[in-house]
């Protein structure tokens, strides 16, 4: 039993070796770009809509809504990045259901890779939104010796991030797996259909997560509560 | 006894007390969270798209313990380091 699709080697051309992970990657990548830029040449603003603009719309519409009650402003600036790794996530997720697809998510590689790109998106756009002085200086809050712990927390979240997608997915092709030896047929089918639903609730779960981050790393200190005290803040005491 | 007889022995072991003993804590916490959303709820219908949304981040969050568990009983028992190194040490 492999617990990677990493080690599934498609074909081996010198040190370049092509595994079913990066190949199922460039498959779901290939085909979302070339679904978006189909819909995309198309676009309307009639009555009447193609499907697939309608089906455009509401997703993008339904994940500024969601990135926009999360993170509590504005959407657009977090709305390519994040949305990127929900389609992403949610698709090769979903693709499982294909026989022979091996989801690229249930290999560690590509969820660290994931989890990084959000651990170096952070500091981006809260150095972007608030300048890097101010960005920095929330390792040293509450005091500077909470700095090795922050950076400690920095690092802990994007494991978890990784190991958390890794895991739930590749959790449900072992269990597959097992109940394949166990009771064929029937049972295996809807544990099948069950990982569909864990499949984009890891993706959403992703997506929340990656915008709690950036929406923590852009505004954590932009809402102040209301001090009791009507006096000026002192610079030594902030929250 | 040799060692690798002892290195099977003791990975099994863990890895059933590993996600036996994993699986607990996080299964106690959900039902905890999951009964505080239902109350919450009941109470304000009207927030219920809200506190489902966190319902199922903080589920995701309390489940990757016990993912973790799972994982590191995989290790265990399909990519265990210390067995393919004393196999190979050892031979087939």
């Amino acid at each position: 039993m492999t617990i990677s699709p990493d080690q599934i080697v498609w074909f081996e051309f010198g040190v370049i070796r092509i595994n079913a992970t990066l190949l199922f990657t460039w498959l779901v990548m290939a085909l979302l770009a070339l679904g978006a830029w189909r819909i995309t040449r198309r676009l309307s603003s009639d009555a009447t809509l193609s499907t697939g603009q309608h089906l455009l719309e509401v997703l993008v519409l339904g994940m500024r809504d969601q990135v926009r009650d999360i993170a509590r402003q504005d959407a657009a600036p977090y709305l390519p990045f994040v949305g990127s790794l929900f389609i992403f996530i949610a698709a090769g997720n979903l693709l499982a259901i294909v026989p022979g697809f091996e989801p690229p998510t249930g290999s560690l590689s590509t969820t660290t890779a994931l989890a990084l790109c959000v651990f170096i998106a952070t500091p981006l756009y809260g150095i972007r939104q608030r300048g890097w002085r101010a960005y920095f200086r929330d390792y040293l809050e509450p005091t500077p010796i909470m700095l090795p712990l922050n950076l400690v927390g920095e690092a802990a979240r994007t494991l978890a991030l990784a190991v958390r997608l890794y895991g739930n997915v590749m959790s449900g092709a072992v269990v597959g797996a097992i109940l394949l030896i166990i009771t064929p047929l029937f049972f295996p089918v809807l544990m099948h259909a069950l990982e569909l639903l864990t499949g984009v609730i890891q993706a959403y779960i992703f997506a929340v997560l990656a915008t709690v981050y950036l929406a923590a790393a852009t505004a954590a200190h932009d809402i102040r509560r209301p001090s009791t005290a009507p006096n000026p803040p002192a610079p030594d005491h902030s929250e | 006894m040799d060692a690798t007889l002892l290195i099977a022995l003791a990975s099994i072991i863990t890895a059933g007390l590993t996600i036996s003993i994993g699986t607990v804590g996080p299964a106690l916490a959900e039902g905890r969270a999951v009964a505080q959303a239902l109350a919450a709820i009941a109470q304000q219908p009207d927030e219920a798209a809200t506190l489902s949304r966190s319902l199922f981040v903080g589920l995701a969050m309390i489940e990757s313990t016990a993912i973790y568990c799972f994982v590191v009983a995989m290790i265990l028992i399909f990519a265990n380091p210390f067995w393919n190194h004393f196999v190979a040490a050892t031979g087939p």
